[in-house]
């Protein structure tokens, strides 16, 4: 056949007992900008649609092209979902990074690779298939200049050989990827069977992995957290949407400009129901949305951390002066370049205190699409009700990866616009004070600009205000309005989401966790059981403030490690602040912060660390 | 018993809407007496008192310094919002968004304008959002005791004796050509020309970028400064006569149109600029540059309306808003019906 030497593998076949079924982490290795997402998203969604629990990762730098870049998807029959340490299948086609990726592989390991790689070489307890893509890809793609996007999508065919991921199913996932481009599904399609093709007849099976169809993805959907959190937004009934781009948020607000061209135009009149505006800056980001929120829209924006500290002086206003605001904060490494492409949970301590002065914001915690979609709703609603900035805090995990889930269930709670008075309330009360805590809850009124009545009208001011809006510097003014904005948090935090708690009847020791932590928890609670016989309670956090239920759960435990993705253990300093004197030491910490998502070994392994005696 | 009758007050003067004066005036201001932004106020107060502006509609806007402070010195009845320093035009962006019925008066000083502001005022400008952007230019800062701002003029000196070394940016020169569509220069100290301008603003459907000159009596009023009252009068070069006639009024005197231009405004009220002497085109970008650039080569200060553009689009209408407030769309019109969620779900599958 002439196309070039062919290794013939030594190894033989692998015995049926020791297959591995549905229980695999592929990592493909490109250089980036090299085209290769359509290829890794489709060998995804070829896995996912034969009805196997599957999770995608693209770790990528902050580059257009040229450096280093990591797809990992974990296929899982027990529907883990978390980054998985170990790689058992490598598709290495990056030169600067083959050697390495090689050499931190388990023995048993396979490698698909490019031929002219030469990785043979380097170990011989792992299985090498090697390919040679750039013969490959000429016949099946006679553009030249298409050649190195159609490329990856050989690995895809290769894989489905090795694997036993069916074809159609590739050919399904490319209609799904390029909808009506019908010529691009052919040309990508072609290209995947030429790599099919190639290795069954030169690629004969030595690795023990296999991919066989399940029951277990039906009517699930495949989505990322930003994308999940722009419809969330969408159902909340955003009006106006104010950004700046940064990645990891940017694509929330892309996409919820994609979907609300398409939902959110007037049928009469084709205007649009909704503002979205791309700032000149954070900064300006957030006074636009802080002004639409005072007018009586329901506002949001999304950023990243840098962009969080740029509003931080607004955040405060907004606190001081209770202008409701939904602030998307999509968390990464920061600031400047580095790791800005990398996960973190890295601003939950700023938050909470964010902007000068004595203040404390609403914090939620999504752990998965499904929540940033519900939490999406219901920030809007916390907001108004609570007249306060609130922020929505996911990650560029949860963000920008996608993530199996059930559809999204529709809002049964009509929108809630918290306390707003029209000018016929004004009429009827004969009074009104911006500031006046008429509940007894923390909660005064408001009534929007354009209200038509002489007494609806108020002029706002940052921190010294009395009870109807007027100007003063009086201490026992200041300190009223103050001891009534702690009221409003006391408030809120009997309202927010609680936390979802599985206690365990005998717990050796209790786990709390947020966020994108949680599948790593779900995980490693396993292999606690398993591996070392220890049960562990679980409280996963929803929100700041915390409710009572949080300060409860660590009353009723021995130990409790807070599991956080940044080095200083932020969710733990918080927690310390609101448990029980007594049940601060018992406050222990597993920290994860190396920009990659966690997994489940990382907390097995340091908790095991600590409470295995040897 | 008997009665002693009061004599009746004399029924105070009510404006086209039905309001007296009352609701259009504001607090008592704690500006130091003579400052040149309390007569700004006034004639602010003056302007929407005579055009009929529902208060209620209103929405005062400003940044940081003692010109942001002023909005609360007029239309006691209208909504308002004290930002933070050099970031009114967000803010301003923000509640215009979310409804566009309002009229968006913001007030800025050289400081928060020119210094911290000149990022939000420059897209500002770019956006042509209906506002009133006001600059209450006193090139310093007052509030914090006299430091120069960008809008001093070379060689102006403070009264510590420092002078100012680098050049001034002109607000007006910047606001035409970043896209602003009514841009003047005035004096607070000229109560018929800025009366006018204001007026003019309040009927224009765009940004108007007024730069008034409003002397800081405690900072910057001495001799040596070139924002002090005497230099002002000494300097002002006023471009042209200028004449605001309502749309609720009919246009009475005759006018020479070889001097005099008439532009109609959005609500259709028309300003009748008598030319004083130089030739220009208020329409024309150019014109209104050059204008700029000789009058500081003179050493001129020169006032007027230098620019207006009625025709296009404001920032509203460029991004399609439906008529009504976003503010206040009923849910039936912000979240869609389920049949929606459902057809996005199925895509996802």
């Amino acid at each position: 056949m002439g196309i070039t030497h062919v290794e013939v593998t030594e190894t033989q076949p692998v015995p049926e007992k020791e297959k591995v079924v549905n229980d695999l982490s592929i990592q493909v290795a490109t250089v980036n900008g090299s085209g290769s997402q359509t290829a890794n998203t489709v060998l995804l969604r070829a896995i996912f649609q034969m009805g196997v629990p599957v999770s995608g990762k693209n770790l990528f730098p902050s580059n257009i092209a040229g450096l280093p870049t990591w797809f990992t998807i974990r296929a899982s029959k027990h529907g883990y979902i978390a980054r998985r340490k170990e790689i058992d299948f490598l598709v290495a086609m990056n030169p600067e990074t083959a050697e390495e990726d090689v050499q931190g592989l388990r023995p048993g390991s396979a490698v698909v690779y490019d031929e002219r790689l030469n990785l043979k070489r380097l170990r011989n307890d792992v299985v090498f298939y090697p390919v040679p893509f750039d013969q490959l890809v000429a016949p099946v793609c006679p553009d030249a200049k298409l050649r190195r996007l159609v490329r990856n999508m050989i690995y895809d065919g290769v894989l489905a050989r090795l694997l036993g991921i069916e074809m159609e199913e590739i050919r399904k996932a490319l209609q799904k990827q390029f909808k009506k481009k019908l010529k691009a599904v052919d040309l990508n399609f072609n290209a995947a069977r030429a790599g099919y093709e190639f290795a069954e007849k030169n690629l004969p099976k030595a690795d023990r992995f296999t991919v066989e169809g399940m029951d277990a993805t039906r009517g699930k959907i495949l989505i990322d957290g930003n994308s999940a959190a722009a419809l969330g937004a969408m159902f909340a009934g955003v009006t106006v949407v104010t950004w700046y781009p940064i990645t990891p948020s940017s694509s929330l607000g892309e996409t919820l400009t994609e979907y609300m061209k398409r939902y959110r135009v007037d049928p009469e009149t084709g205007k649009a129901t909704f503002a979205i505006v791309q700032a000149e800056d954070e900064i300006a980001a957030i006074g636009m949305a802080l002004g639409a929120g005072w007018a009586g829209a329901r506002s949001m924006t999304a950023t990243s951390g840098p962009g969080i500290s740029l509003m931080t002086e607004f955040v405060g206003f907004g606190y001081y002066t209770e202008i409701p605001v939904v602030i998307f904060d999509v968390q990464r490494v920061g600031p400047s370049t580095g790791l800005p492409t990398r996960t973190m949970q890295g601003d939950v301590l700023s938050l909470a205190f964010l902007s000068h002065g004595d203040t404390q914001h609403i914090l939620l915690f999504p752990n998965s699409v499904k929540e940033c979609f519900s939490m999406g709703i219901e920030a809007f609603d916390l907001a108004e009700e609570f007249q306060t900035p609130v922020f929505v805090m996911s990650d560029l995990d949860l963000g920008m990866n996608n993530w199996m889930a059930d559809p999204f269930p529709y809002p049964e709670r009509p929108i809630a616009r918290g306390k707003v008075l029209t000018a016929e309330d004004v009429e009827r009360l004969g009074r009104f004070e911006r500031y006046h805590d008429v509940d007894g809850d923390g909660i005064p009124y408001r009534t929007l600009p354009g209200t038509n009545h002489p007494k609806a009208a108020y002029f706002v001011r940052g921190s010294g205000h009395d009870e109807t809006a007027l100007y003063t510097e009086r201490p026992d003014d200041y300190v009223k309005n103050m001891d009534r904005l702690n009221r409003k948090f006391a408030t809120a935090s009997r309202r927010v989401p609680g936390p979802v708690i599985q206690q365990e009847e005998h717990p050796d020791f209790g786990i709390i966790a947020y966020g994108s932590s949680h599948w790593a928890v779900v995980e490693s609670l396993d292999q606690l059981k398993q591996e070392y016989g220890l049960g562990a309670s679980y409280c996963r956090l929803r929100a700041f403030p915390f409710s009572e239920q949080v300060k409860d759960f660590c009353r009723r435990q021995r130990r409790v490690y807070v599991i956080d993705q940044n080095r200083d253990g932020q969710m733990l300093s918080l927690l310390r602040l609101a448990v029980d004197a007594d049940d601060v030491k018992k406050l222990d910490s597993v920290r994860h912060y190396s920009g990659l998502p966690i997994d489940a070994r990382t907390i097995t392994d340091a908790i095991a660390a600590k409470e295995v005696r040897h | 018993m008997a009665t002693t009758s009061v004599p009746p007050a004399p029924p105070k003067k009510v404006n086209r809407i039905g309001l007296d004066i009352t609701p259009y005036k504001g607090n008592k201001s704690t500006l130091c007496a003579g400052c040149g932004h309390n007569a700004i106020s006034e004639r602010i107060i003056e302007a929407c008192f005579e055009l009929g502006i529902e208060p209620h509609r209103v929405a005062k806007l400003s940044g940081i310094g003692c010109s942001s402070k002023s909005p609360a010195y007029f239309l006691g009845a209208a909504y308002g919002l004290n930002a933070v320093h050099g970031r009114m035009p967000s803010v301003a962006t923000g509640a215009m968004l979310a409804n566009r019925h309002l009229i968006a008066v913001g007030v800025s000083g050289d400081g928060d304008t020119a210094s911290i502001g000149i990022g939000q005022f420059i897209h500002l400008m770019r956006r042509n959002l209906p506002i009133i952007y006001i600059i209450e230019d006193n090139g310093c800062y007052g509030l914090t005791k006299g430091q120069f701002s960008a809008t001093a003029d070379i060689g102006s000196k403070l009264k510590t004796g420092v002078v100012n070394e680098l050049p001034p940016i002109d607000t007006c020169a910047l606001a035409i050509l970043l896209g602003a569509t009514y841009v003047a220069r005035s004096f607070s100290g000229d109560k018929k020309q800025l009366l006018a301008l204001l007026k003019g603003a309040l009927a224009h459907n765009g940004t108007s970028m007024l730069d008034v000159i409003s002397p800081c009596v405690t900072f910057n009023d001495h001799e040596g400064s070139t924002k002090s009252y005497s230099y002002v009068k000494d300097h002002d070069a006023p471009l042209e006569d200028i004449n605001f006639i309502p749309f609720f009024e009919e246009i009475t005197a005759d006018y020479d149109p070889g001097t005099t231009t008439d532009i109609t405004l959005h609500d259709g009220s028309h300003l009748l600029l008598k030319k004083l002497g130089t030739e220009y085109d208020p329409t024309s970008k150019t014109d209104a540059l050059r204008l700029l650039t000789e009058a500081h080569e003179k050493g001129e200060i020169l006032t007027g309306l230098f620019f207006v553009e009625t025709k296009r689009h404001n920032f509203l209408d460029l991004i399609n808003l439906v008529d009504d407030p976003l503010a206040t769309l009923p849910q039936s019109r912000v979240r869609p019906p389920k049949s929606v969620l459902d057809e996005v779900m199925q895509e996802l599958m």
